[in-house]
């Protein structure tokens, strides 16, 4: 993935949206991977946590709005104790979520799940799920 | 103490192996927690947000029922309320701004202070009941059961409500060994199993799952003992679709912690519900003949 | 100065005529002194009487009910309503047929919210509480936050009874939601888009239809009915004319107001 990084490429508004939400401050982060090294999701990441941080560090919203990361994160918080910046890194993926959510974009629809998924899931999957996933 | 009992809801049905057989554990051990008589759904998941407060109100709230029913401390055994509620309420606690908020908001319900103890059922067996306590109780030694021990995500983080260290935690081990049985030492014991991914990515959910179980059964595990419902459900239930999918995929036996604890209890079977687990947990348990009857 | 706008005396009491008891269109007509108050309907004021109904007082107001209004005792509804007062940001509710106007509430009736409702075939659901997760799988987005029960008009604690649902006791959600009259205001408020009317009703079905005991004495009732145990009653009461009709049902024996378990008519002849 090759990145324009310029000053109209620049989405300040969302680096301090995310700040605001997550109460994170990201320019901490010093890029040594630990978060995707910790990661249990990290081979189904289009792309790692740490290059999240990049993404947000330059304000490139349109970029990180194309990856899947924040939507695969199962906010374990391995990557949270592990920084060693002590960034919570998983707040971080919250406000990228709440940033989608709150346009009243739903990442999975509950109406359109199929009855036998719904009967086979145990309650706290969709109370979870729909916590993370609607808006 | 005056304990109270919070189960969330999965435990009144598809867990309910969960509920009941740590219920029959405690009257074992002699100690009586009421269930709460009025509760709602804790929200699962903690907000981790700094301007979203409404999804605090739900854990909170039922914060508030223990102590209008006289609670100063709350017992839970699914690791996602453990954790969803001792978060919120070290947030009553600790963060004036928000608890006034909070407490504004549900003007129909009195102010909270964060005053009552949450505790999961590990922590209490540690610190107030005690390992020698629950080794005397034991009647079945659940010796030659070799267990891998899975804390999953929920019990351990963040730091602030894990039952133990986040990295390096040794109290399921310490509880597996004052049964009798073999703990087994794995590399994702703490990792997590995608949890309410399975809704939204199911074969990621699958895939990560059985990473975990490869991982048991390569060090040695017979079995693997675990918390909380949405674990069992990834790990457990859908060891079915596991099969289908993966070449390699073997059935693991899978108990809740409880469930070791009461057949190590010698509690009548039909306690444990095992009708909600694969048939590979009894099979493994009369293979070892650690029960003496088959389930009602 | 207080922001809030002044409420009480409002003007001019007026005389308000009202039918006295007896309620026959000839009827003197009692002359009663009521004072007349404003009230805000959809943001136009109104002066009405102080004693009415919201419901009376907008019919009082002009207001003609083609929908909105149903069986005028409380029960149906129909006639949810909403409003305000004056320097106060609460919202309260109300059925506009039961509640009584305040000077200066500013309301609009809601008399239909809209809500999903789910599609079943009731005779191929067996009770199990995943029916009614499949069926609402949205229940599980409530937050607790309770908005639903704050705003019941029947006092209704909602919450409880969608959290009952969220872990499979259908039979409390059934007896807590018991007193629903379906108005759907608590529909309007929730955050997490709920219909949970809906959901009161279905379990509310479900509780009849699969959770409650059968009654075997009605069994056996229906079984004697069908097999013509009162047959022969029903032919002699169906040949008889208008008049001896009457005469009977007029004469019939009552139960006494304060009556033993063990009482029965004198004459057993249809039981």
């Amino acid at each position: 993935m090759s990145l324009l990084i310029a000053l109209r490429t620049i989405n300040d508004e969302m680096r301090r949206k995310i700040k605001e939400i997550s109460g994170q401050d990201i320019s901490k982060c010093f890029q040594c991977g630990t978060c995707s090294a910790s990661c249990p999701m990290e081979e189904h990441l289009q792309a790692p946590p740490r290059r999240i941080m990049t993404l947000i560090q330059f304000g490139q919203s349109e970029a990180l709005d194309l990856l899947n990361t924040p939507w695969v994160c199962a906010s374990c918080h391995n990557c949270m104790v592990r920084c060693p910046r002590g960034i919570d890194i998983t707040r971080v993926m919250e406000a990228i979520r709440l940033l989608r959510l709150r346009q009243n974009i739903n990442q999975v629809e509950p109406s359109n799940l199929q009855p036998e998924e719904v009967v086979d899931l145990p309650q706290i999957a969709m109370v979870s799920g729909f916590r993370k996933m609607t808006s | 103490m005056k304990l109270g009992y919070y189960p969330g809801c999965t435990l009144k049905t598809k867990a309910k192996n969960l509920e009941d057989s740590a219920l029959a554990s405690l009257e074992v051990l002699g100690i009586e927690a009421t269930e709460l008589e009025r509760w709602n759904c804790c929200g699962a998941v903690y907000s981790l947000a700094d301007d979203d407060l409404i999804h605090i109100v739900a854990p909170v709230r039922d914060l508030i029922r223990a102590q209008q029913q006289g609670y100063d401390t709350v017992i839970t055994l699914c690791s996602m309320c453990y954790n969803t509620l001792a978060r919120a309420n070290e947030l009553m606690k600790n963060d004036e701004e928000k608890r006034n908020t909070l407490n504004d908001f549900m003007d129909e319900e009195p102010d909270y202070f964060g005053d009552v103890k949450v505790v999961h059922f590990l922590n209490f067996l540690e610190d107030e009941v005690g390992w020698d306590k629950v080794k005397e109780a034991v009647k079945v030694p659940l010796n030659g059961l070799k267990v891998a021990p899975y804390y999953g995500c929920t019990l351990l983080r963040p730091k602030e409500v894990g039952i133990d260290h986040p990295d390096n935690p040794v109290m399921f081990h310490k509880f597996l060994n004052a049964l009798g049985a073999e703990a087994v030492d794995f590399d994702s014991a703490t990792e997590c199993c995608s949890a309410y991914q399975s809704l939204a990515h199911p074969d990621i959910a699958l895939k990560v799952s059985y990473d975990i179980l490869q991982d048991a059964t390569n060090k040695g595990a017979d079995a693997l003992a675990l918390a909380c419902p949405l674990c069992d459900y990834n790990l457990g239930r859908k060891q079915g679709k596991m099969l289908e999918m993966f070449e390699s995929a073997n059935e693991v036996p899978i108990y809740y912690f409880t469930h070791l604890m009461a057949v190590a209890f010698g509690v009548p079977i039909d306690r444990n519900h095992f009708e909600l687990n694969r048939e590979s947990s009894v099979e493994l348990l009369k293979l070892k003949n650690l029960l003496s009857e088959v389930p009602a | 100065m207080s922001k809030r706008p002044s409420v009480g005396s409002t003007g001019e009491d007026q005389i308000f005529r009202r039918p006295s008891a007896g309620g026959a269109a000839e009827a003197p007509v009692e002359e009663i002194e009521v004072r007349m108050i404003p009230i805000y309907i959809m943001g136009k004021r109104y002066e009405v009487p102080e004693t009415l109904t919201i419901m009376k007082a907008m019919e009082y107001a002009g207001f003609q009910y083609i929908r909105g209004c149903g069986c005028r005792g409380g029960v149906c509804g129909a006639c949810a309503t909403v409003y305000r007062k004056p320097g106060d940001y609460k919202i309260y509710t109300g059925l506009a047929c039961q509640t009584v106007v305040e000077p200066e509430m500013y309301l609009t009736q809601l008399p239909f919210y809209p809500a999903n409702r789910a599609i079943y075939e009731f005779n191929e659901l067996t009770g199990k509480p995943e029916e009614v997760h499949a069926l609402y799988p949205e229940l599980f987005r409530c937050v607790a936050c309770n908005a639903c029960s704050k705003v019941c008009p029947m006092d209704v604690e909602v919450m409880d009874y969608i959290a009952a649902v969220k872990r499979g006791d259908l039979k409390a959600a059934s007896e807590i939601s018991f007193d629903c009259i379906q108005c759907g205001l608590c529909a309007s408020r929730c955050m997490g888009e709920l219909p949970q009317y809906h959901i009161g009703q279905l379990v509310r079905r479900i509780n009849g239809a699969y959770l409650t005991p059968r009654a075997e004495h009605l069994a056996t009732m229906v079984a004697n009915i069908e097999a013509g145990r009162y047959k022969e009653c029903l032919d002699k009461v169906k040949g008889l004319d208008a008049d001896t009709l009457r005469n009977i049902y007029q004469e019939r024996e009552l139960e006494p107001a304060v009556a033993g378990e063990d009482w029965t008519p004198k004459s057993n002849e249809c039981l």
